[in-house]
């Protein structure tokens, strides 16, 4: 069993990591100008090249333009979280392995997966993550769908699961850097991959819907968070997502278990 | 003459070997440029796409053409460099006789014919999912589009080239490539034909020199409707503004060198 001062020994240490790491990166304040020029300039982007999809007052999958806009929120959102957690800490875990430094950190006081996966934390993606947030908003004020409580609660419920999902995939495919040391070029195909949750699940067809909601579970990073938001989630897919994101969690610590019996430090 | 070329064989010869050692992780970043089959796969289903008129093959052409030529024109020099830079690499390869510019020009075109099986594979992969978008282009058509594939690659690597010369000012300096990657996505044709595109983003898309990357080629490949005359003519342009460009960044970046920690 874990033991609340466990919990509360790591939230701690989180906390200061968290802060010191903070602050290293406010020494770099030109990087917030750069991060979010560029963070406006890929959202005008992107909402440029949903619009092509509705031209001629066309719809897209079943979806409409204000519909559509809560999905690319939750994508930009998404995409904020993967630059402020997930790629500094797991891109570390890369580098750790290879130079060895795993070592020092499996000998530390504290879960190895978890310091691994929360060590630092990059404020360069907050920007994009806020303006996913405010995306989200508009789309579901303008689509005209007024959610009440429990469904903003699903769609939180949903967003967390998604990120959940998110997360186990990227630690997964970090952890096997274990064996193969060179792995992060792999996260850059998941990225591109990842680029599909843009736009609505059922935009696309019938065979790659079935990868999106199973092998490469993107529907339940977006279109799932966004159809609860919206009032529009069915039951089925609620409990699916939850499913999978309790199941992703328990995968990536069995993973992370078996992955360090096979540790054997570098150079041996 | 015969020196010269002796010069770029060995060149090509010893990065190609270089290559075929990276071959997985090139595996992994070619995988990474899958973007334009799933926009293919969007497109064909869209009812927009239909209301202007383009027909899922047409689509599956353009965008199996835009696959292919993306595998030809992805250029990353402002990396090489900057980390050759970092690690001190930079001294030994600036004594030798000869432009720096060629090496790493020979490391992108080694890396593109180690793409080479990959793309063909790719290539009857989708003719075998999607058979009734399976065409040849007449050989005028293709000739054409290689000869636009190749000089968009090289309006790629003069662009980036510039941004690595900055390597000389800065160590950080490819933080500045995203500012030429976002209007390349957004521009060259990547997402969408430009001919989706309103008339004013167009034209507009069509005076910068993404189109010439992605577009063109692709366009000519896959049997569009171009006018290739003036395709070629921004082309040229753009070469005649970047190669003087990059020349004088390099004069000037040298000048300036005095390696890591000097």
């Amino acid at each position: 069993m874990v033991r609340i001062s466990t919990i509360r020994r790591h939230g701690r240490s989180i906390a200061r990591f968290w802060s010191s790491s903070l602050a290293a990166e406010m020494e770099y304040q030109l990087n917030l100008l750069i991060e979010v020029a560029a963070t406006l300039i890929t959202l005008a982007g992107s909402l440029f090249t949903l619009s092509l999809f509705f031209g001629h007052g066309q719809k897209l999958g079943g979806w409409s333009w204000e519909a559509a806009l809560v999905v690319l929120g939750i994508y930009t959102l998404l995409n904020g979280f993967s630059s402020t957690l997930l790629r500094p800490n797991l891109g570390n875990l890369v580098k750790q392995v290879q130079s060895g430094s795993l070592d020092f950190v499996l000998l530390k006081p504290m879960d190895s997966q978890i310091w691994l996966s929360l060590r630092t934390l990059s404020p360069w993606g907050l920007p994009e993550m806020l303006l996913g947030l405010a995306l989200v908003v508009v789309g579901t004020i303008r689509s005209g769908a007024r959610p009440d409580a429990p469904a903003l609660l699903t769609g939180a419920l949903m967003l967390l699961a998604g990120i959940a999902i998110l997360y186990s995939l990227w630690f997964v495919l970090a952890a096997t850097s274990i064996w193969f040391v060179k792995i992060w070029n792999a996260t850059e195909v998941l990225r591109s991959l990842l680029a599909a949750g843009q736009f609505p699940v059922s935009a696309y067809p019938a065979t790659l819907r079935v990868v999106f909601s199973t092998i490469l579970p993107v529907a339940f990073l977006t279109t799932v968070p966004a159809e609860a938001i919206l009032g529009l989630a069915t039951g089925g897919s609620v409990v699916a997502s939850l499913v999978l994101a309790g199941f992703s969690l328990l995968g990536s610590r069995a993973l992370w278990r078996f992955a360090l019996r096979h540790y054997t430090s570098a150079s041996s | 003459m015969t020196s010269a070329l002796r010069i770029a064989r060995a060149l090509f010869v010893s990065q190609y070997a270089l290559m075929l050692e990276f071959r997985a992780e090139i595996l992994l970043w070619a995988l990474s440029g899958l973007m334009p089959l799933l926009m293919f796969s969007l497109w064909s289903g869209a009812p927009a796409g239909a209301a202007a008129g383009i027909s899922p093959q047409a689509f599956a052409r353009y965008f199996l053409a835009a696959f292919v030529v993306r595998q030809f024109t992805v250029v990353w020099v402002v990396y090489a460099f900057e980390e050759d830079n970092l690690l001190g690499r930079l001294s030994p390869l600036l004594l030798q006789p000869l432009p720096l510019v060629w090496r790493y020009a020979a490391a992108h075109l080694a890396e593109q014919a180690t793409r080479l099986p990959f793309v063909v594979g790719m290539v009857a992969l989708f003719f075998w999912a999607v058979p009734e978008a399976a065409w040849i282009p007449s050989p005028t058509r293709l000739l054409l589009a290689l000869l636009a594939a190749h000089l968009g690659f090289w309006l790629s690597f003069l662009l980036q080239h510039a941004i690595t010369m900055l390597c000389f000012w800065s160590e950080r300096a490819s933080a500045l490539e995203r500012f030429l990657f976002m209007p390349y996505l957004f521009l060259s044709g990547l997402l969408a034909p430009l001919d989706l595109y309103p008339e004013a983003v167009r034209r507009f898309a069509l005076l910068t020199p993404f189109p010439s990357m992605l577009y063109l080629p692709a366009q000519l490949a896959s049997g569009g409707a171009i006018d290739a005359v003036a395709g070629f003519r921004t082309v040229a342009v753009w070469l005649a503004v970047l190669i003087p460009l990059n020349l004088v960044l390099w004069r000037a970046g040298v000048r300036r060198y005095a390696a890591m920690g000097g």
